[in-house]
């Protein structure tokens, strides 16, 4: 199934257009990659995706449903979840109610407070923050608030995880830990859509990709053939 | 509408507009510089004024001469404020829109204190002087020379500035750090000195319109605020930041002001306040704002 | 080292204590006493509705005075007409109503510019009631029916532990703390599923009913009213200053700092009435320059350095 449909997709800012006509697609329980130069417009997609921009023109379909012009909290609650490329935490709570919140509110149905606090210290720990529950985020690595965002994110029990450029400014080792993170949320059964510009990473753990340009779609398909694609090599080293 | 009755109501707005836009440079340069929502601007032109007045009545001294004496004095009161109180507030503050609350907050504070000192210095009474109260004639209508005089006086004030800020280098590092503090600091400025720079100008500007508003209006100490809230709306009008743009809305409130004032008097605040509430929805980065 | 009795159990019964206090107490005091717990009454509901939402947004209204004084004209126009009671709650309902279209309209804005909006949006309500009371009805200022102190009391006091325990309930709830998350991070939070707006609008207007309600009592103390009397901007400052004073993040700071400068306003009006705002401002800039956190600040400052020892 195609857990997630972009037709047509359009975003102006006045006189510049940022996204033009964009059509794509991910299947449910795959990893997508979005990359391309900076600039692209990929931020922007997400944007457009999650609800905190309107479209210009087009439609997006999420799980077949016809999700264009819906408000963050209304999507979130549908099941898309999203990380952001400036970590936007609550710096002044806790990590524990950092994803208290989204499992108190990410849902479409109600919860119980007992059961929210046993599904976020869980959620603690499969990210790998066990024991951190009472640090207020601000005070945390980057890293580590890369993983409370994330858990924050998955607490809203999302279908389909956007994470965008998760792994900037992370060392090589803490790279490989993000991505073993990335295919643990896999396994759980999360469609995935992320925007990277760490090609190793982003080639070793996506199945498809799909490459940005000047707010167009210039390339598509598993990685080999974006690696291997012209179009794609000359934007990244072409001046 | 008759054209010597349109131009009646152009000049007598540009002469309130003039000083307006005198009082909203000065928050202009507090604002848009150093960050700090001066609530309590209004009162640094109750001072300039009472200051003139006492000059006046005590000592003879030509209320236009008398610019000389209280503007350094009004500029040091400013700068000394800037460098003891908001220079440790911003310090503190963990962030930026935190210091702009906090800071609001202080200068309220400075309203109450400088509100409270003038009156015990001053009592509450009215009070007002004679000066160039004979009346002009300018093609069939007619002014008041102080008035003529007070215009006259913010337009030269404005001009001097304008070449202070535009020629010299003080003027340019002032404007550098209106538009990106950190990065104007990067490039060399003495951020701390601009600010306090800014600041204490803030406060000269207020005082400079305020010893003119002595020469044409009765005073008491509670004159402030309302010049204050124009202050802010003018600044609004023109754009967050920018000290031209605040400029401009100082000479639009003057006009619109004259203009609905003529229409029914008593209704130019209330018009000032729709607009400004009409702006802040509808395009709250004002004329000129990026 | 263990409490000998439990948090839980130890406040509730001292403040259910403190409250059987209060509702006894007016038969025994003088009647000076009973007006000045009145006012501070009517402070600390503003001033502890005033945080509820503005505490943990970070949305600074100066908006109070206008739903007080409607509040205040509610009273002075209905007042005898329709039960006390009726006019306290109709007070609060239409502060409530005002309260939902200014948040509709004024979505958009943060900070300094939501801030500058309520003032601006209060100081015109103040003027132009003035306007109207000049131009049209030709007299300024009403009368308002006057009611005994002892009732203003109990009224007061029930609106009182109303404010205290709706607030208590909403900032312990999941609630407040999607409150605290929109002054962290709106659109994080509007990302989990918080309805942002919808949260900011109810709540500043849930805040706006107390000031609303108490308005409509505090009316009939002082039997003449105008618009610079209702709409006053004072009563827009002052919560923010007892607030920040006693403490913002906690109501017992709320509570505390409402109290104090309450009490601290009527020592300096009687006995230095011409350094009353002098001495006002010195405390407004001090408690901005050296006690950020307030009062209660103070006390976890106190625990820090004892605990270090």
């Amino acid at each position: 199934m195609r857990i997630l449909e972009g037709d047509g997709i359009i975003k102006n800012f006045g006189g510049l257009a940022a996204i033009t006509n964009v059509n794509f697609y991910i299947n449910q329980g795959e990893i997508l990659g979005l990359i391309g130069p900076n600039g692209a417009g990929k931020t922007t997609l997400f944007n457009l995706m999650s609800g905190s921009l309107s479209l210009t023109s087009g439609v997006i379909r999420f799980k077949g449903e016809n999700i264009t012009g819906l408000k963050p909290h209304q999507i979130c609650k549908r099941g898309m979840a999203r990380t952001f490329q400036l970590v936007k935490l609550f710096g002044n709570m806790t990590v524990l109610e950092n994803i208290l919140l989204g499992s108190l509110f990410g849902t479409l149905t109600g919860i119980r407070q007992s059961n929210a606090l046993e599904e976020s210290l869980e959620l603690l720990e499969f990210v790998g923050l066990s024991g951190m529950d009472g640090i207020l985020a601000k005070d945390l690595t980057v890293a580590n608030q890369k993983r409370l965002e994330v858990a924050r994110a998955l607490a809203t029990k999302p279908e389909l995880l956007l994470l965008d450029e998760f792994m900037a400014g992370l060392t090589p080792t803490e790279v490989s830990l993000a991505i073993g993170l990335i295919k643990k949320i896999r396994d759980k059964g999360i469609t995935v859509f992320m925007i990277e510009h760490v090609m190793k990473a982003m080639m070793s753990v996506s199945d498809r990709i799909i490459v940005l340009h000047h707010g167009e779609k210039i390339a598509e398909g598993i990685p080999e053939e974006i690696t291997t694609n012209p179009k794609v090599i000359e934007i990244y080293l072409g001046a | 509408m008759s054209p010597l009755l349109f131009l009646d109501i152009l000049i007598g707005g540009l002469m309130m507009g003039g000083l307006y836009a005198l009082i909203a440079v000065g928050l202009s340069l507090q604002y848009g510089v150093a960050r700090v929502l001066n609530v309590s601007h209004g009162e640094f032109i109750m001072l300039g004024a009472f200051a003139t007045y006492s000059l006046y009545m005590l000592f003879g001294i030509n209320p236009l001469l008398s610019l000389v004496m209280t503007g350094p004095f009004i500029f040091f009161i400013g700068f000394l404020i800037h460098r003891t109180l908001f220079k440790r507030l911003r310090r503190l503050s963990q962030s930026l829109d935190a210091f702009e609350g906090s800071s609001l907050l202080a200068s309220f504070g400075l309203l109450f204190i400088i509100q409270n000192v003038a009156l015990l210095i001053w009592g509450p009474d009215v009070k007002g002087y004679s000066y160039l109260s004979k009346t002009v004639n300018i093609w069939g209508a007619v002014y008041a020379a102080n008035r003529l005089v007070a215009l006259l006086f913010a337009i030269l004030i404005a001009l001097i500035f304008y070449f202070f800020l535009m020629r010299t280098r003080t003027g340019k590092a002032i404007r550098a750090a209106a538009q990106d503090v950190t990065t104007a600091q990067l490039m060399g400025v003495n951020i701390h000195w601009v600010l306090g720079l800014c600041f204490g100008l803030g406060a000269l500007m207020a005082g400079f319109a305020g010893s003119l508003t002595s020469m044409m209006f009765e005073i008491t100490p509670l004159i402030g605020l309302p010049y204050t809230i124009i202050a802010i709306i003018a600044v609004v009008l023109g754009g967050l930041g920018n000290i031209l743009g605040s400029l401009i809305g100082g000479l639009i409130l003057g006009l619109i002001g004259n203009i609905v004032m003529y229409i029914h008097p008593g209704l130019s605040l209330i018009a000032y306040y729709i607009i400004f509430l009409l702006l802040l929805l509808i395009k709250p980065t004002g004329i000129l704002g990026k | 080292m263990k409490r000998a009795i439990s948090k839980k159990i130890l406040y509730p019964v001292l403040l259910s204590f403190i409250f059987i206090i209060m509702v006894m107490m007016p038969p025994y005091v003088s009647p000076y006493t009973i007006i000045l717990l009145n006012s501070i009454f009517m402070y600390i509901v503003l001033t502890v509705s005033w945080a509820l939402f503005s505490g943990p947004t970070h949305y600074l209204s100066l908006a109070s005075a206008a739903f007080f004084g409607i509040g205040i004209y509610v009273s002075a126009i209905l007042g005898d007409k329709l039960p006390l009671l009726v006019v306290i709650g109709l007070g609060g309902l239409i502060s409530f109503l005002l309260a939902l279209l200014v948040g509709l309209s004024s979505l958009r804005l943060r900070g300094m510019y939501f801030t500058i909006f309520t003032f601006g949006l209060s100081e015109l309500i103040r003027h132009s009631v003035q306007w109207w009371e000049v131009n049209r009805t030709g007299t300024v200022g009403r009368w308002v029916i006057a009611v005994d102190h002892t009732t203003v009391y109990y009224v007061m006091l029930a609106i009182l532990l109303i404010t205290l325990v709706v607030t208590y309930i909403i900032k312990h709830s999941k609630y407040g703390l999607a409150l605290l998350s929109i002054g962290e991070s709106e659109e994080a939070a509007d990302h989990i599923g918080i309805n942002v707006n919808a949260m900011k609008i109810i709540t500043f207007a849930i805040s706006t009913f107390f000031m609303g309600a108490t308005g409509a009592i505090m009316a009939t103390r002082w039997t003449y009213i105008d618009p610079s009397i209702a709409f006053n901007p004072l009563f827009s400052f002052m919560p923010v200053l007892m607030a920040i004073f006693g403490g913002i993040g906690h109501i017992f700071g709320q509570i505390l700092g409402a109290g104090v400068l309450t009490l601290l306003a009527d020592v300096l009006l009687t006995k230095f009435p011409y350094y009353y705002m002098l001495l006002y401002g010195m405390i407004l800039v001090i408690v901005v320059l050296f006690l950020p956190k307030g009062l209660t600040g103070l006390k976890e400052e106190a625990k820090k350095w004892l605990k270090v020892d």
